[in-house]
Parts: structure tokens; C-alpha cells; sequence
């Protein structure tokens, strides 16, 4: 188990790498970002994207804006 | 007619996409406004990508341009991280660029600005930069490689109209080369028009819209606003003096005593 800080809350999760992580989180959609550690994390590196231990996530989304 | 970073639009009208009543009124002012430029943003996502989706759907549509923002980021690379993550989900190089610097006024912090504008640039982005009158920032933001300039007339927000008309002159007769957007402070159609007066290329706005009674109306309203000051400033206006000057001719006037 690791614990990851995902969006500013913390989640004990098994997932190894990103793209298991938002599997695991039930995130979908073309149209997510990610980032880990303040790193930007391109679609088809997720899966490569090994976790560890106290990693900082963020997943964004499309939203309104001005 | 009007191009930014080589995009021809018809629209002078760039339009955001916060704070409407419902995704449908949105979808429908955003139709009335005639724009083809919206402005959108990244936030963290809490369920599980269903509202990014959805929001999406509901301003997509073949006419519409999406230029995201780093709306609400406050330091350099904040601001950068966020345009890279925008320019992935939207697969566009644009991005407005918003590093904001005082909490009270959401005045940009043209420091971090002209530094994230650099790095930006340098990757490719094609940045729209929120910034203030200040014309120094703004030779700095040009040589930094914004093809675009986003000066605020008032504070986000505030829809006091244009505060400080002198600045946004200054600004036109410095660039008059530079695509000039008023980005922030507009609060009604008169100001729209008052700034495309001045030579301004377009403007940006959203709360006016937004948070009218009736946005569909008031997009309407805009649309039209910016195209009469644009077909104003471009008929050749008079400027304004102190003493009357007759408008019927005195030449064969009757004489009667």
C-alpha cells in the first residue's frame, strides 16, 4: 500500500503507476490532466509513471472559466 | 478583420464561461454572442471526470476556439504547470495567461508574469497575457513573445468600465501593431463600445454576461456593442471641444430685420 496525497486528500491505494492509480479511482476521460510532484504527466506516460510513498498528485479537469 | 497569432475571427467578442445560471443558458449566450473564441480553465476533478465531460459538451460546438486559462494561479510555475497540463487536454498552444498578485484586486503580478510568458513562449505556447495599463510591462511581455496584449480596464470583476482611458489610448498609440484585447472590467455594453472606440481589437469578458438577469440578451447586447464601437472607431470619430460649432451651413440664411 502507498499513501498519495490525490487532489489534497490522502488515499492509501495499491496502484503502482498513474495510469493504475486513475483506474483505481474511477477517473475517465481524454480530457484529464495529470501531474505528479508539480511534474506534468502526459497521457501516454501514465502507465510508466511509477508511484511512491508521500508522491503529490493532481488530476485536472476541464471547468468554467473567465 | 481581426487575427490572433495568425486565427482569422469575425467575432471581436471573446467570451468566458464562469458563473452562468445553467450549462444551457451558457450553450445559448455563448451562441448570441456570436463569439468564436471561450475561455475556460482547470480545476481539480472530484468525480472521477464526469464534470470536466460535461462541462465540454455544453460550450462544444465547430464555430467555438477554446483558450484555456491559468486563471486563479499565483506563481511562476504554478501558472506554466497549468498551461502545460491546458495545452494537453485542449490540445491547443494557446493559453491566457493570468499569474495574479494581489489577492484584493486580482492585479496581475507582472513580474511572474513576464517570466512565465518567456518560458512559455519558449515552448511554443501562443500566450494571451492578462496584464495591467502599465506600458513598460507590456514592452517586456512583447519581447518576452506575446503576440497579444490583454489589458485590464478595471479590476475582474468589478464592471466598473474603463477607469483609466489615457492608459488604454497610450496603450493603442504604443502597439499599433499588437492585437489589443481589454481583458477584465467591462460591466456594460457602453463600456464595450467605449473601449473598440478607442482602437481596441476586441474584448474579453464574462461576469457582465454571466451574472446579468438575462445573459442570452445581454451576450446579444455585447455582440453588438463591440461591433458598433469597432464600425465607430473605423468610420473616423470626431474628438470632442469646448465651444459649438454649427452643424447647418450659415451661408444663405434669411436676413429678416
Amino acid at each position: 500500500m502507498r499513501t498519495l496525497i490525490v487532489n489534497g486528500e490522502e488515499h492509501r491505494v495499491d496502484s503502482a503507476d498513474l495510469a493504475a492509480l486513475l483506474s483505481a479511482l474511477g477517473y475517465e476521460g481524454p480530457w484529464l490532466a495529470t501531474a505528479v510532484n508539480g511534474r506534468i504527466v502526459h497521457k501516454p506516460d501514465r502507465a510508466r509513471e511509477m508511484l511512491r510513498d508521500g508522491d503529490r498528485i493532481e488530476i485536472l479537469s476541464p471547468m468554467e472559466g473567465g | 478583420m481581426l487575427s490572433l497569432y495568425g486565427v482569422p475571427l469575425r467575432s471581436r467578442l471573446l467570451l468566458g464561461t464562469a458563473r452562468y445560471p445553467s450549462p444551457a443558458i451558457l450553450a445559448r449566450a455563448i451562441e448570441a454572442s456570436r463569439a468564436q473564441v471561450v475561455t475556460v480553465s482547470l480545476r481539480r476533478e472530484s468525480a472521477g471526470g464526469a464534470t470536466g465531460g460535461t462541462f465540454l459538451e455544453s460550450i462544444a460546438s465547430p464555430g467555438v476556439r477554446i483558450l484555456p486559462n491559468t486563471a486563479g494561479c499565483h506563481g511562476v510555475s504554478e501558472a506554466v504547470l497549468t498551461a502545460r497540463m491546458a495545452r494537453e487536454v485542449f490540445s491547443t498552444n494557446w493559453v491566457k495567461l493570468e499569474v495574479i498578485g494581489h489577492h484584493g484586486t486580482l492585479q496581475p503580478d507582472v513580474f511572474a508574469l513576464v517570466e512565465a510568458a518567456r518560458i512559455l513562449t519558449q515552448e511554443g505556447f501562443e500566450v494571451f497575457p492578462y496584464t495591467t495599463g502599465d506600458l513598460v510591462v507590456a514592452e517586456k511581455l512583447v519581447e518576452a513573445g506575446c503576440r497579444v496584449l490583454m489589458p485590464w480596464c478595471a479590476p475582474i470583476g468589478s464592471a466598473a468600465g474603463p477607469t483609466d482611458p489615457a492608459a488604454l489610448r497610450a496603450m493603442r498609440a504604443h502597439f499599433p501593431d499588437v492585437p489589443l484585447i481589454v481583458d477584465a472590467g467591462i460591466g456594460r455594453p457602453s463600456h464595450a463600445a467605449a473601449v473598440m472606440e478607442l482602437g481596441f481589437d476586441a474584448v474579453l469578458l464574462n461576469t457582465a454576461v454571466a451574472a446579468a438577469a438575462d445573459p442570452v440578451s445581454m451576450a446579444r447586447a455585447f455582440a453588438d456593442a463591440v461591433e458598433a464601437g469597432r464600425a465607430g472607431f473605423s468610420a473616423g470619430l470626431l474628438e470632442p471641444r469646448d465651444m459649438a460649432v454649427p452643424s447647418t451651413p450659415l451661408i444663405g440664411k434669411a436676413v429678416f430685420s
